[in-house]
């Protein structure tokens, strides 16, 4: 399964096609973005939009790993094909990345199972096109559905609830301050609550402090809206308790995003935030570039001299990018 | 017009799956070893303990890996080591496999004649590590 | 201030040091060797020169008994294992004649993961790294012609120890050997495995009632028996500090107690089997201050934290391993000194028990002649260095009490932050810790910050990043273990599994996981009764993994 001399559009006729090999070297185009990333999309989003796309997140050590790993053992069963994106962060100082969410999933289902191991890679926003580049890969090549997995941190975390149908937050008994966890959001993004570890003290009085807040959100948030109350799961990773539960909630959140017309909504969203978020690296690259050449350069001693104003000189350059 | 991030870099980066076959649990190395390839930007998948060819080779393909890195310390590398080989040739992958740990210099040329693309002995410094490696997926693309 | 007592044994002025009275007594009514305790020039010695507490006192800092090893020596316990239960026999025999005083077993992987040598998981390390048992046939062959009621047997084991342990008693009492009369210490120490070693099987909760139940068992049927060997030993190896050794070694031991408390044991009666074992590293007197400040802890925290009264119970007595992974391949030879002042710091630690490494093992197993020259190592500490002579020799230096203050400082912490885990209980705390990767992720920043430090030169070690002229080819005669024990062990099983009675094999491995399912079940019995059906050890790790699940860690780099 070689695939040296293949061109781009080679390599993904054969992951669709059903070779694992050559869908590992399209989700490396898409990770390394660049022209190849770019063949990969305008094949793969034609061919996409069916596969249920789950983001699982939450603190580190809540099991999620195991969770997920629990899922992609039980879901071949039922005749379904799951494939993960697990998320680790690279490490700021040297860019690299140990990438080890995977040791609990053990893919033990071979072809109906595929994991790839994603680092953030450091930049701003740096999964903004990779998860989803991702995702539709995986949507082309015929799995259903996208687990990305991923610790809860800022950035990251936005990237990736943007990217998701249904996000599922896991926490663990004893998880504290219902507070802290309002001011970070999670109320706000979760579809589905898991407390996991739930054979440890504690567990059905985390579950009622969590029922309270989504009593309180209840009054202003999704709610009121879409009148969806975001169910706690509960559940034991470790023997997988409570992973035939969740699925059977994840499934039916995404009746109820498709009955509502709210799955249609959310999707426009993040085709919005993609394209949006292209154009901007467009731009951005174009605004390096021409403050670089010999023109932007001239127009920024023109500023220092006092001869234009900045707002002259970003003008000037706006025609020239945006024609 | 490019479509190249010029912020930090999106591009090539190693990725290297680490993994410890059969059941020898010492991973004082492979761990250590883990962050020396971190630490020099290369993306680590670490497998871990109790791996089989199989697992390693799935996992390659998934991560469409530039190289496999295998620890050991039980005496087993000339029996384990051409084993991997083989079922990364079957599996008709070309990327290099580096060998870490318990090695007797005799048995290097063994193992490099049976296809292992580099040796490492125990507690080889970190830049002879990352040589290693940059040299072997260099070699083999 | 503490009184320096140096002056000759029957000092005229009178004593008003009461502690130096009773341990004068306890000295006088100990049954001392007979050999001359002077120095080479013939200066007598006084048994222990300092101050309390004396040896053989709470809390027995400076040693557990009031003569020292004027009374017995350590036990030269050579560790030793390889290819068939027959090679392991006859090293065994040849230790035996060369002076050693007790067994110690080594296991191949596959025994030591529970897995059978036909396993696939086998491939290429049957006999490897220690002695291959299937089943109870192999450990017949093993202590063939070894008198069991003379011999104290050491199994280094842990995931399937239960296994390993029915085995030996039904061999012990084929040969007419009553369990009651069996005399060793089974390894047993799961937690240790967890966090160092990974040789687990199944997950914390599970193996620790696999353990509880081999604690009662043997404290009815075979009180000469540890069942636990409490390790550090292997915390040090994957690269935890001294006092990380220290820390979570003990507080494995304050989880046992717990644990074998919950089930009902009595302090006293499992607190005086329960046994430890350490590493022995390279800097000499943090390892002499770690051992002081182990036996320190131990008894202050069994004592005033668990309610033990038996003093037995107070006392941690540890078998002691030089550190493996301080042999390099470089300069082979030079290992021999490394071990040479590594079993002198266990000497002048106290240790009950020794294991010296043979100075080819950073490449492979000992050869004969390396283990001999491990065993003379010992031999050489104990006849002609006179650190035997007097008790903690160091006792009082001010260094090395404050390395022993320094050392349970060190520990003290690591225990408030693992009680704190537990909300008050040890046994809660480790597992906690355990689950959420504290121990393995301590180890692991440890062994990575010396890494760093050998790299860059900070930290010599000789012959590898200093005075490394010298190093030539390793060395030619090295322990190569061919396939012929793997085929050898396949041709057994075949035998073994034609000649058992099928019947009964399979009704003996329902009843090992009726009993798994049934926590108010002792195991033991239903193991013996296995092993002596001759089942195979990986069919009743199965029959229990049924029931038990197993283990996968996270991954904690």
């Amino acid at each position: 399964m070689s695939l040296r001399g293949l061109s781009t559009e080679e390599v993904f006729e054969r992951a669709t096609a059903g070779e694992r090999r050559a869908l590992g070297r399209v989700l490396t185009f898409v990770e390394r973005a660049g022209e190849a990333a770019d063949i990969v999309t305008d094949l793969s989003h034609p061919l996409g939009g069916s596969a249920h796309i789950v983001g699982i997140t939450g603190a580190p050590g809540a099991g999620k790993s195991t969770l997920t790993g629990q899922l992609t053992r039980l879901l071949p069963e039922r005749g379904v094909r799951p494939a993960v994106l697990a998320v680790d962060p690279s490490s700021p100082l040297t860019g690299g990345a140990i990438l080890g969410d995977r040791i609990r999933m053990d893919d033990v289902a071979g072809d109906d199972v595929f994991i790839r191991s994603v680092a953030t890679r450091g930049h701003a926003g740096g999964l903004a096109l990779s998860i989803p580049g991702g995702v539709r890969a995986f949507d082309a090549a015929g799995y259903d559905p996208v687990i990305i997995e991923t610790v809860g941190v800022g950035q990251v975390e936005v990237d990736v609830v943007g990217a998701a149908d249904t996000t599922v937050v896991v926490v663990n008994p004893g998880w504290g301050d219902a507070v802290q966890a309002n001011k970070a959001g999670l109320m706000e993004v979760a579809d589905i609550f898991v407390i996991n570890k739930a054979d440890r003290p504690g567990a059905a009085d985390s579950r009622r402090d969590l029922d309270l807040m989504l009593d309180l959100s209840h009054v202003t948030g999704q709610e009121s809206r879409t009148g969806y109350r975001p169910p706690i799961i509960m559940t034991t990773a470790t023997d997988g308790t409570g992973a035939d539960e969740l699925w059977d909630a994840i499934v039916a959140h995404r009746v109820h995003l498709e009955t509502t017309g709210e799955l249609a909504v959310r999707r426009a969203a993040r085709h919005h935030y993609e394209v949006t978020h292209r154009l901007e690296q467009l731009v951005a690259d174009g605004i390096a570039i021409a403050l670089a050449e010999d023109e932007g350069a001239a127009l920024l001693a023109d500023v220092a001299a006092k001869r234009i104003s900045p707002a002259d000189a970003a003008r000037v350059i706006a025609t020239r990018i945006l024609r | 017009m490019s479509n190249q991030h010029t912020d930090t870099d999106t591009g090539a980066k190693v990725r290297i799956v680490l993994a410890k076959l059969g059941l020898d649990g010492h991973d004082r190395g492979i761990k250590i070893v883990a962050r020396i390839l971190r630490d020099a930007g290369m993306e680590v998948i670490y497998l871990g303990l109790r791996q089989t060819t199989d697992s390693i080779v799935a996992a390659a393909e998934e991560e469409d890996a530039d190289a496999i890195g295998l620890s050991m310390h039980n005496a087993g590398h000339l029996t384990l080591a051409p084993a991997m080989i083989e079922a990364l040739r079957t599996a008709d992958m070309d990327i290099p496999l580096i060998v870490g740990g318990i090695v007797p210099d005799m048995d290097v040329e063994t193992l490099t004649d049976a296809g292992v693309a580099a040796v490492l002995g125990p507690g080889a410094p970190a830049e002879e590590v990352v040589a290693a490696v940059t040299q072997a997926v260099a070699n083999s693309s | 201030m503490e009184t320096m007592v140096t002056g000759p044994a029957h000092d005229d002025s009178p004593s008003t040091n009461e502690a130096r009275d009773q341990w004068q007594a306890a000295y006088d009514s100990s049954r001392l060797r007979d050999v001359p305790f002077e120095t080479m020039s013939g200066v007598p010695l006084e048994p222990v020169h300092g101050a309390e507490p004396y040896p053989g006192q709470y809390p027995y800092t400076r040693g557990l008994f009031p003569a020292g090893y004027r009374s017995r020596l350590w036990t030269m316990r050579m560790f030793a294992g390889f290819g068939t239960a027959e090679d392991t026999n006859a090293r065994f025999k040849e230790l035996l004649r060369n002076g050693g005083t007790g067994l110690s077993t080594a296991f191949d992987m596959p025994t030591l993961m529970g897995r059978d040598s036909d396993s696939s998981w086998a491939l290429g390390e049957v006999g490897h790294c220690g002695v291959a048992i299937d089943t109870v046939s192999d450990m017949r062959d093993l202590f063939a012609g070894i008198d069991l009621a003379k011999v104290s047997t050491s199994m280094t084991i842990n995931g399937p120890a239960a296994i390993l342990m029915a085995m030996y008693v039904a061999v012990a009492e084929e040969t007419g050997v009553a369990r009651a009369d069996l005399a060793g210490t089974i390894q047993n120490d799961i937690l240790k495995e967890y966090q160092a070693q990974k040789e687990y099987i199944y997950p914390p909760r599970p193996s620790m009632r696999i353990i509880t139940d081999m604690v009662k068992f043997t404290t009815a049927e075979m009180p000469r028996w540890h069942p636990i060997s409490i390790s550090g030993y292997h915390i040090r190896e994957a690269g935890s500090t001294a006092a990380q050794e220290l820390a979570f070694t003990l507080a494995n031991g304050f989880a046992y107690v717990e644990a074998a408390l919950a089930a009902g044991e009595n302090i006293d009666e499992f607190g005086r089997r329960l046994s430890f074992f350490f590493n022995s590293h390279s800097d000499f007197f943090e390892e002499i201050g770690k051992f002081r400040a182990a036996r320190r802890i131990w008894a202050r925290w069994m004592k005033e934290r668990y309610g033990a009264t038996d003093e037995r119970a107070m006392m941690c007595r540890f078998h002691t391993q030089t550190a493996g992974v301080s042999l390099t391949a470089q300069q082979p030879e030079i290992n021999i000194a490394r071990v040479a002042t590594q079993a002198l710091a266990a000497a002048m630690g106290g240790t009950q028990s020794l294991h010296t490494d043979g100075f080819d093992e950073a490449m492979a197993l000992p050869t004969e002649k390396a283990a001999r020259i491990a065993l003379r190592t010992q031999q050489i500490v104990a006849h002609e260095t006179g650190v035997a002579a007097v008790a903690d020799p160091l006792g009082g230096a001010p260094f090395v009490e404050w390395m022993t203050d320094e050392m349970e400082r060190q520990a003290e912490e690591i225990f408030e932050h693992l009680e704190d885990l537990g909300n008050g209980s040890m046994l809660e705390g480790v597992y906690e810790a355990v689950e959420n990767g504290y121990f393995v992720g301590e180890i692991a920043d440890s062994a990575y910050r010396f890494e760093r430090e050998v790299n860059a030169g900070r930290r010599i070690i000789v012959g590898v990043n200093a005075f490394a002229e010298g190093a030539e080819d390793d060395v030619q005669n090295l322990l190569r273990i061919g396939h012929e024990t793997e085929d050898y062990q396949l041709k057994r099983l075949i035998t073994v599994k034609q000649d058992r009675n099928d019947e009964r094999v399979a009704a003996a491995l329902a009843r090992v996981t009726a009993d798994a399912e049934d926590s108010n079940t002792n195991l033991m019995p239903g193991l013996i009764e296995a092993v002596t059906a001759s089942a195979t050890e990986e069919e009743i790790v199965m029959a229990m993994e049924s029931v038990f699940g197993t283990y996968v860690e996270r991954a904690i780099v």
